[in-house]
């Protein structure tokens, strides 16, 4: 039999009893979407992450007050130490060899109002170099000055959020705001940007280390970004940064240091992990569509005896009524990944529409693994009730006598 | 064409032994046209299934041109079932989801054919059964003459050498009945060799070798009568 006959006569088969095709079809595309939409998900948040940290760039050295003394965990990320980071140490720290910039990073919440409006936001307390370490954009004004690092200056470079709740009237630049009793004074306006290392930049009002050190009465940095001159240098550079800071902290190595390649493979680690883990958990349920597709075959064979054993008849072989049931099968679950596949797309899709941000993505994997799990798992449950058409004696067959034609 | 030497098939039924071949004996030359008549059990069918390679016997052995028959494959066998053996059963046995052209063209699309080979011959066959307006009628649309005659013509549509008929009128009215037995001798008068299985003693009557069946046994047999009688 011609492949093309094999599919019409399966396709008028199929279309013939449309709601059980319907069902098995439903079965298989719930599954396969479900691997998909969840893989989806599970790339999105790694590739979330990882375009976060990657943005730092790979010359990018991250200090950490605290220490990590077991490996194969996070670093402290959350900046608790039992000595601070100081500003001195990241002063210390920019006249090193081979160090390009610093950025010193305080962060804290705060209470910030202008004309009779007020809302809470993040303080970005940095230098900036910042700027050029983060890649952040200016839509409009200046960035921070450049100045040493412990000087303070009531200036304040907002994020879009930021204008709309408090400055939506009136000028943005060299407008006034008050944060926690001091005054600030507006000289630039960031890029459009989302959520980047855990910090809405639309919502964060950035100005100068120093006065956010006042302004949060601290004297501990949240953690230290150093550039480095080129990546090459990044062992030697980490290296003396470690011997600098030991020496300035009493002989004891109370800080981490973390390079975006760090971060980045403990990240894509879990995240991967956790992404097979859902994709495994969405499997199962292709499992149950095969055993749906097995007990609709067997009962397509009990249904289809009479006809067995007239394509028996009419010279058809074992091997090709085998091949017939068989292909109904693959037929479904192609049918059926096709199904999922162009939902599962669609409300991805969908998703990104409406979060653009949110990098959704299903990994090749997870697409051929669904549809091969699909399709592997039909033919498999199918081949039972397959190879029992096809050892159907054709005179039993044909009487519909299918509890004798068992042999 | 067909030989049959000492064919034994038994059953079991409900704990009993059934001899539905016993000892057959039989020899068949080409274009001849046989009906098989005998009671209920006589053996009559499983004859037809023996001939028409759908059962395999217990002992004995059916040769087929001159080939032995027990010595085939399943595939072998199933090849031999397309190419040369035709069957037209009582309940027509047609696909109720095909049209009629679908359900005569099966046997070539098992074959292997191309559509564009397999038209011509149905488009051939269904104008000369009288069928043509019939092609696209799915069976349920069809009277039970016309889908006999589609039977039929699937059945001879390989242009097999046997052709095996399970009491082909025993579901029609006389008026189809007449219709599909002039089919059915038409085409054995072309060259087919026809075996008619039948109740129907008049259609038995019909054909040019009547053999007569009991108990699995064959117990008469008119060419036998008519050399005795020469």
């Amino acid at each position: 039999m011609r492949l093309a006959d094999l599919l019409q006569f399966n396709s008028r088969l199929l279309l013939r009893q449309w709601f059980r095709t319907l069902m098995i079809l439903l079965a298989t595309g719930v599954g396969v979407c479900a691997v998909l939409l969840l893989t989806g998900l599970g790339e999105g948040a790694r590739r979330f992450v990882l375009d976060e940290f990657s943005l730092l760039g790979n010359d990018v050295l991250i200090v950490l007050p605290g220490r990590k003394e077991t490996t194969g965990g996070l670093p402290p990320l959350t900046g608790e130490g039992t000595r601070d980071l100081t500003l001195e140490d990241a002063l210390a720290v920019s006249r090193l060899p081979g160090v390009q910039a610093v950025a010193p990073l305080v962060v804290g919440l705060t209470m910030v109002n202008s004309g009779g409006r007020q809302r809470e936001l993040m303080v970005v307390g940095t230098s900036a170099q910042f700027f050029t370490i983060r890649g952040l954009q200016l839509q409009s004004g200046l960035g921070l000055p450049v100045m040493p690092l412990d000087q303070v200056a009531p200036v304040a470079i907002i994020g879009t959020e930021v204008r709309q709740e408090l400055l939506s009237e009136g000028p943005v630049l060299g407008a006034w705001l008050r944060a926690g009793g001091y005054r600030l004074r507006v000289q630039g306006l960031l890029q459009e940007e989302g959520v980047s290392l855990g910090t809405d930049m639309r919502k964060a009002v950035l100005i100068p280390v120093a006065s956010a050190m006042q302004l949060f009465d601290t004297q501990g940095l949240f953690r230290l970004f150093v550039q480095v001159q080129n990546p090459d240098l990044i062992p030697q550079v980490r290296e003396r940064i470690e011997q600098l800071i030991q020496a300035r902290h009493g002989g004891e190595l109370d800080i981490t240091l973390v390079t975006q390649d760090a971060v980045l493979g403990v990240f894509n680690k879990i995240l991967n992990l956790l992404t097979l883990s859902v994709a495994f958990i969405a499997g199962i349920s292709l499992i149950v569509a095969g055993i749906l597709i097995m007990n609709i075959t067997l009962i397509s064979v009990s249904q289809r005896t009479k006809e067995i054993g007239l394509l028996k008849a009419l010279g058809a072989a074992d091997k090709e009524i085998h091949w017939l049931f068989l292909s109904e099968a693959i037929l479904l679950a192609l049918l059926g990944s096709l199904l999922g596949v162009v939902v599962g797309y669609l409300v991805l899709w969908i998703a990104h529409t409406l979060w653009p941000l949110f990098p959704v993505a299903v990994p090749f994997w997870a697409l051929s693994g669904a549809v091969g799990v699909a399709l592997g798992v039909a033919v498999l449950f199918a081949w039972l009730p397959a190879s029992r058409a096809a050892r159907l004696p054709p005179v039993q067959a044909l009487r519909g006598d299918l509890q004798n034609a068992q042999r | 064409m067909i030989r049959l030497e000492q064919l034994c098939k038994q059953y079991r039924l409900g704990g009993e032994t059934v001899t539905a071949l016993d000892q057959f004996t039989l020899e068949v030359s080409a274009g001849e046209y046989l009906s098989v008549m005998g009671p209920s059990g006589s053996g009559k069918s499983t004859l037809m299934n023996m001939l028409g390679l759908l059962d395999r016997p217990d002992s004995g052995e059916y040769w087929l041109n001159n080939t032995a028959m027990s010595t085939l494959s399943e595939e072998a066998r199933a090849a031999q079932r397309n190419s040369q053996i035709g069957f037209v059963f009582q309940a027509y046995h047609l696909i109720d989801r095909l049209t009629a052209r679908e359900n005569i063209e099966l046997p070539l699309v098992l074959k292997g054919e191309a559509p564009g080979q397999r038209r011509p011959q149905v488009q051939a066959l269904l104008e000369r059964l009288g069928l043509d307006r019939h092609a696209d009628h799915l069976p349920h649309q069809l009277s039970g003459g016309q889908r006999q005659r589609v039977a039929i013509a699937r059945a001879v549509i390989r242009k097999p050498a046997l052709l095996l008929a399970d009491e082909p009128t025993g579901n029609l009215d006389s008026h189809s009945g007449s219709e599909v037995i002039a089919l059915l001798e038409g085409l054995n008068q072309e060259g087919i060799t026809l075996l008619v299985v039948t109740h129907d003693q008049a259609m038995g009557e019909r054909a040019r070798r009547r053999l007569w069946m009991r108990d699995g046994q064959l117990i008469s047999d008119s060419a036998g009568a008519d050399h005795a009688a020469g």
